[in-house]
């Protein structure tokens, strides 16, 4: 079980480094909590007028933490950039540790992070009008897992190709920017044109935001639901298996 | 200078070890067939200018890149067939570093520990005579971010050293570093060979090569150009210099040192002075100061002339190495 007990201590050791430098943390919390804060209110109308909910917050938190997992995975291979540089991964390729764990020990501290910038996040959204109901709230955070599963590994991928920031920086926002803006996650894609309702059906993170929504609403018999899970796992698994190829291959 | 070649047990073999690179502007063949075999307890040195192929090679045998062509065998283990087996067996401290400077010293050491296999109190322990040997004790708990150059230099042999590989690789060790914490570096290295440990090399710096490799390779441009001890490698330069200065004629020394057995080359200079090619300098200096006396030639001066490995270079390549060493 080298795999296992390598992963676990790759976890702990860029989980503590990560918590030494909180910048990355505190930034991926305080972008969702000034759209909480400054876009939530200009919503109310909005979701009223697309006729999605009662709530505001309970239509639009469920996308913010999509959002939130989506940015926090998309940008994590600025550290392995980091990581590369600085010799650190060089060393440990010499070394007969598991090359899966190097993927899944930080893919782990991803997740980790990024579910407890959720769990805040939630909290601090229920003094504004959020209503939980906890069975949905736990089944929202299995399904951001999926999301991380699949957005980190694509951010190592691309890190390990790209290997300077300056060359990733444009590709994580071109590929994440079209993606949340097409997922209907700041505003009732009820009020769209028909040409963008069609290409947001094309768009994996549509199904997250509405089965994230469907769970917070206790709105269990949605197919939604189980249609975002089914993506976000096939996306999580295909993710995973390019980033372990990337991982294997010898050339650094 | 340095040890007399030892003949032990070989740690490292290569047969024909090639690699190329594809880039845009085409195939770049930057390891052209090396063929080394360095023994047991040797520091071996490997020594060229920037680009001759130093890097790739030792990144071969580190596992870190596969050969396109060539066989290597390094710790008894074959490189091809067996990598995970060469990796257990070998340490290797890259070129510009190793280490997160929002790690400790300790942290890393334990890290690196239990990445080869130790449990958590066996790391503990090894990770606390890796600090002792290398004097990090005292810096052991603080963030790497705040060590010196040199320091960080000797954690990162540290890491190379915690599992107490058969076969260290060191690329460009001392690159970067003062003099003080270039010598301290030395004196790490060669008390790892006391320890058992054999030591590969780069370098482009002559003066590394000379004082710490026991036997030395020259690279250029992908190929081994010569090998040996530093000073076989010097003797094969037209061989030590001595330059003598003396008192009435010229022609007739040059004329009674010519029929000397060890002298290969004799011939007037400027300013009175005869220059003498000699097999060893400093066995044929008293040889020949007694020669003199009994002929009645009265010697002011006498000076010798040791070949450096920058001739040697120079004589195989055709370019001077201290240009480049000046210019990297």
């Amino acid at each position: 079980m080298t795999a296992l007990r390598d992963t676990l201590l790759i976890f702990r050791r860029s989980l503590i480094l990560t918590l030494r430098q909180p910048v990355w943390i505190i930034f991926g919390l305080m972008q969702p909590i000034l759209y909480l804060v400054l876009f939530g209110p200009l919503l109310d109308a909005s979701v009223k007028a697309a006729n999605v909910g009662e709530n505001a917050f309970n239509w639009f938190i469920p996308g913010l933490l999509i959002q939130m997992a989506v940015f926090g995975g998309a940008f994590v291979g600025f550290g392995l950039i980091a990581e590369l540089r600085s010799g650190v991964v060089e060393r440990m390729r010499v070394t007969p540790m598991s090359r899966i764990a190097m993927l899944f020990g930080r893919s782990l501290r991803d997740v980790v992070i990024m579910v407890s910038q959720a769990i805040l996040l939630m909290v601090v959204a229920i003094p504004f009008g959020l209503q939980i109901d906890l069975a949905g709230a736990l089944v929202t955070i299995a399904l951001l897992v999926l999301i991380g599963l699949a957005l980190a590994p694509l951010s190592y991928t691309a890190a390990l190709v790209l290997k300077t920031e300056d060359a990733l920086a444009p590709v994580v926002n071109a590929v994440a920017l079209p993606l949340l803006l097409m997922s209907g996650i700041l505003l009732p894609l009820a009020l769209a044109p028909d040409w963008l309702k069609f290409l947001s059906t094309l768009n994996p993170l549509t199904h997250a935001a509405d089965a994230a929504r469907a769970l917070f609403n206790s709105d269990w018999g949605n197919p939604e639901i189980a249609i975002g899970a089914a993506i976000m796992s096939v996306l999580a698994v295909f993710a995973v298996w390019l980033a372990s190829r990337a991982f294997n291959r010898a050339v650094a | 200078m340095t040890a007399p070649t030892k003949l032990g047990a070989t740690m490292i073999a290569t047969r024909d070890l090639a690699r190329t690179f594809k880039t845009r502007s085409g195939v770049v063949e930057a390891v052209r067939g090396v063929d080394l075999r360095v023994g047991a307890g040797e520091i071996f040195g490997f020594l060229g200018p920037n680009g001759a192929g130093k890097t790739t090679t030792i990144r071969m045998l580190a596992t870190l890149m596969t050969p396109t062509a060539g066989e290597a065998t390094v710790a008894g283990a074959d490189l091809r067939r067996e990598p995970q087996e060469v990796r257990r067996r070998i340490g290797y401290v890259p070129q510009g570093g190793s280490t997160d400077p929002a790690e400790t010293g300790r942290g890393e050491l334990v890290l690196q520990g239990r990445l080869y296999g130790l449990s958590k109190s066996a790391a503990q322990v090894r990770a606390a005579e890796v600090l002792r040997t290398l004097d990090l004790e005292a810096a052991a708990d603080r963030f790497i971010g705040t060590y010196s150059g040199g320091m960080k230099r000797r954690l990162d042999v540290g890491l190379g050293i915690v599992h107490e590989p058969a076969v260290l690789f060191l690329d460009e060790p001392t690159t970067g570093l003062d003099p003080q914490a270039r010598a301290r570096m030395w004196d790490e290295i060669k008390g790892l060979r006391e320890r058992g440990t054999t030591v590969f090399l780069t370098t482009h710096y002559l003066e590394e090569a000379d004082a710490l490799c026991d036997r030395l390779a020259i690279i250029d441009q992908g190929r081994i150009v010569t090998e040996g001890t530093s000073d076989e490698l010097k003797r094969q330069v037209a061989g030590d210099v001595i330059t003598i200065g003396v008192d009435g004629s010229r022609e007739r020394v040059v004329g009674l040192v010519a029929g000397l057995p060890f002298v290969r080359e004799v011939g007037e200079e400027g300013d009175g002075l005869v220059r003498l090619y000699v097999e060893r300098g400093e066995t044929a200096m008293p040889q020949l100061l007694r020669f003199l006396d009994s002929a009645n030639v009265v010697t002011i001066s006498i000076e010798l002339h040791k070949p450096s490995l920058d001739d040697v270079f120079l004589r195989q390549t055709g370019r001077s190495l201290r240009d480049d060493a000046a210019a990297a």
